[in-house]
């Protein structure tokens, strides 16, 4: 067991108040928590919960117009709820130290990572020049960053994101802060990077018995991380307790609903495939070109390299990797946003990549895109009808019969058809990919793109919108090709996948089998990073029972 | 609807709305308050303003009212700022739209261009396209706008950079949309807001540039224009200073109400921007 010690940080019947004409009056509302060194307390919710604004509170960095209207936040004695300009400066960084989501936001560009880190010390405490380059260099060293000195010498901008995050948590770490508030700090890492950062996280926790309030919105990365729980819905702590007690036998009905939502990592039983091929990509390349003259100093990055994949009529082909990984250009390459080197894209019998531009924009209803981004995949000056229209009146359909459609679309998609005169932000993110979805499907598509349809969205939302994908492709016989970073999603839905790296597709068959026996290292190593697989593994073995 | 209502929670932008009524009444009432030919000779010259009451402010060096041709020049400064406003901002979201959506060769050979138009101080260029052209009205109209388009196809051009790898644009292609619908139907609405604003900008140095030229006696001399006053005012500047002064208040207003304006569209148009 670990020696819990009296708590350094409690939150005490903590209230944040948001502007007239919010969602909701309070962000917060009489959250009480309490930290003890050396234990990571995850605090789980969906968007909008008010977690990060939790994190705010603590550091007194609430935005404008936003402010603690009750409670008090006890930290070493003091009540920082209370606290001066002054002494919260003092107390931000060398008691409480916070990492963010993006850290290439986060860094300042003009400064090397080094720079930035000795401002710590610059700032905090009297230490010579000499001195500071030494701590720099040995925290570095702490992250495990590849070659600390090249680094502390580096921009921002040349390192990876993983690596940048390393330094964000040296630079959080400097001044062995008591407390370390994370808020997301995996959540734009790549899952491989994600489960090297969180296992960082969690051995420097012990080595400096820091107390780690981590936020997350994923049960998986919980699991894998966390020693107490607390859930969070509408600013409200609905349960919290050890995080064994509430991954396994979670009380309030809402830690259930999302508990059930963190995807099974085991694919349901596969389902009889056609031998009909609808799409078939052979041997599909795409290499970009960037500056130089005349060919001379010209970056060259291949994206995507000789790729061969079938989809049969009525299945769903996953395409999942990494980012960078080529996945994204190959979906653009399929639907003609971008013109592959060489190779073919058969669409029944005919190559899409021999077609005239004005070929494709006629042909264009076969196949259809669903796009990443609920907040920029729709046009804000538009309404939702008009938006699902478009494809049709393009198409040559009176307005009028498009927009009456469109109206039978919205109930297809489990939209209510009342609110299709409604504009983009007056959706919700899960609602506005049912829009996306209707707008593909308007034009009767037989295949369909879902780039990274569901990433964007919360584990709930993901589920409903992924059971909505599932029904339609039943319902209207589409041919899927579903392309995503996370395999959870991918085991789910897909009954093909092909795991691709650095353009290439590294692995590719039946999601049992890619999933169950795993062939290549690198499909082993995306399989074992998993946040929570552990967990996952057990819960299913349970349900089996 | 929210815009609207946004525009007239501020001070500044309603009292510049005023302002600007106030011009488009006086150059509306112009034709009946002052039925006569403005520039035709009225009485004594050179009558100061209050002294005479058939003249309330007073009569230029060639004695005609001034209070007349300061109606019927607020229709000249108006037609002159709408008009040629209109022309920059149409070439310019034309070149900017064109240039930001396709990039590349079109777009280098269009920023080239405009680059050219920007390195030329826009009053001497204006000089030499009425020297070239003659100095009436419709030429000087045309030459202001015909200047001024630079700055607007910048702007248009960055908008549509940033907006053409939107989702939402890539969408449409897949949707089928022709590269026009594009770029009139999904981008320019979303470019519009920040184009609209500049036109104020536009509008009022337009109406300075025509008062410059006329102050250097190149605008045309047969019509009653605020600048032409204050071009004849240069002779008796420092005695009759009010023959150059009346006109030059009614040209300051009118480019401080066009000027409110255009911030009061600014804050109501792009609401989070205001405050930082």
């Amino acid at each position: 067991m670990r020696e819990t010690s009296a708590a350094i940080l409690t939150l005490d019947g903590l209230g944040v108040r948001l502007p007239a004409g919010a969602d909701r009056p309070q962000a917060l509302s009489a959250v009480s928590l309490s930290m003890a060194a050396n234990e990571i307390l995850c605090v789980v919710g969906e968007s909008g919960s008010g977690k990060s604004i939790m994190a705010n509170a603590i550091m007194r960095l609430l935005p404008d117009g936003v402010s603690i209207d009750a409670g008090r936040v006890m930290f070493e004695g003091r009540d920082l709820a209370k606290a001066g300009a002054d002494e919260m400066r003092r107390v931000r960084g060398a008691g409480i130290a916070m990492i963010f989501q993006e850290p290439m936001t986060a860094l300042n560009p003009l400064r090397t990572i080094g720079d930035q880190i000795g401002e710590m010390f610059s700032i905090h405490t009297g230490l010579s020049r000499a001195a500071i380059r030494a701590r720099v260099l040995a925290l570095l060293e702490d992250v495990r960053i590849p070659d600390p000195g090249a680094a502390a010498r580096a921009y921002p901008h040349e390192l990876s994101g993983g690596q940048r995050q390393r330094a964000m948590i040296a630079m959080a770490l400097a001044l062995d802060p008591r407390v370390l508030i994370a808020d997301e700090p995996t959540t734009a890492l790549d899952v491989t990077t994600q489960a090297q950062i969180l296992t960082l996280i969690r051995d420097l926790q012990k080595r400096k018995k820091t107390a780690v309030l981590f936020i997350t919105h994923d049960f998986g990365v919980v699991a894998e991380i966390a020693d107490r729980v607390a859930v969070m819905q509408q600013g409200s702590i609905v349960e919290h307790g050890e995080a064994a007690a509430v991954l396994n036998h979670p009380q309030h009905p809402y830690t259930r609903q999302l508990v059930a939502a963190v995807p099974p990592l085991t694919t349901p039983p596969p389902r009889e495939l056609s031998d009909d091929i609808i799409l078939t990509i052979d041997n599909v390349s795409k290499t970009f070109r960037s500056g130089g003259f005349l060919g001379r100093g010209a970056r060259v990055t291949p994206a995507v390299k000789n790729v061969s994949l079938k989809l049969p009529r009525g299945a769903t082909l996953g395409i999942v990797g990494e980012s960078g990984s080529g996945k994204s250009t190959l979906a653009r390459c399929i639907v003609r946003l971008i013109d592959p080197d060489n190779g073919s894209i058969m669409l029944e019998s005919k190559d899409w990549t021999k077609m005239t531009r004005e070929d494709v924009r006629r042909e264009t209803r076969h196949i259809q895109m669903v796009f990443q981004d609920p907040f920029s995949s729709l046009n804000p000056r538009r309404k939702a009808a008009e938006l699902v229209a478009q494809g049709p009146i393009v198409h040559g359909t009176p307005p009028a019969k498009a927009i009456a459609d469109a109206k039978e679309l919205f109930a297809l998609v489990g939209l209510d058809p009342s609110a299709s005169d409604r504009f983009p932000h007056e959706f919700s993110g899960g609602q506005r990919q049912r829009i996306g979805l209707a707008r593909a499907l308007a034009l009767h598509p037989e295949v369909l793109v879902a780039d990274e349809a569901v990433s964007a969205l919360d584990v709930s939302v993901q589920a409903q919108v992924l059971q909505l994908l599932a029904g339609l492709r039943q319902r209207l016989g589409l041919s899927i090709v579903f392309i995503t970073h996370d395999l959870r999603v991918a085991a789910q839905i897909c009954d093909l996948v092909a795991v691709m790296k650095d353009g290439e597709v590294v692995e590719h068959g039946p999601a049992g089998d890619v999933f169950g026996h795993p062939q290549h290292s690198y499909t082993k190593a995306l399989l074992g990073s998993i946040p929570g697989g552990e967990f996952a593994r057990k819960r299913e073995a349970a349900l089996l029972v | 609807m929210d815009a609207i209502k946004r525009y007239f929670r501020s001070p500044a932008a309603v009292t510049g709305l005023v302002l600007l009524l106030i011009v488009v009444a006086m150059a509306i009432s112009a034709g009946w308050l002052y039925p006569r030919e403005p520039l035709a000779l009225a009485g004594r010259p050179l009558i100061w303003p209050f002294s005479n009451p058939r003249f309330p402010l007073g009569t230029d060096n060639s004695g005609r009212d001034i209070a007349a041709q300061i109606f019927h020049g607020a229709r000249i400064s108006l037609l002159i700022g709408g008009v040629a406003t209109a022309i920059a901002i149409a070439i310019g979201v034309l070149i900017g739209a064109f240039a930001g959506f396709y990039g590349g060769w079109i777009d280098n050979m269009l920023m080239r261009i405009t680059e050219a138009f920007q390195t030329l101080p826009n009053f001497v260029l204006l000089l030499v396209l009425v020297a070239v052209f003659g100095s009436t009205l419709t030429t000087v109209t045309i030459a202001v706008g015909v200047v001024s388009w630079p700055a607007p196809a910048r702007l248009t051009r960055a908008e549509f950079l940033s907006l053409r790898n939107r989702e939402f644009v890539q969408a449409g292609r897949t949707l089928g949309m022709r590269d026009l619908q594009l770029i009139l139907g999904e981008i320019l609405p979303n470019a519009l807001p920040p184009v609209i604003v500049y036109a104020s900008v536009v509008m009022a140095v337009a109406i300075l540039l025509e008062s410059a030229l006329a102050f250097l006696r190149l605008s045309d001399p047969n019509v009653a224009s605020w600048g032409n006053l204050i071009g004849l005012g240069r002779d008796v500047l420092r005695v009759q200073w009010y023959v150059s002064a009346i006109p030059g208040i009614a040209i300051l207003v009118t480019v401080l109400a066009v000027s409110l304006v255009g911030q009061g569209l600014n804050d109501a148009l792009n609401p989070r921007l205001k405050g930082r």
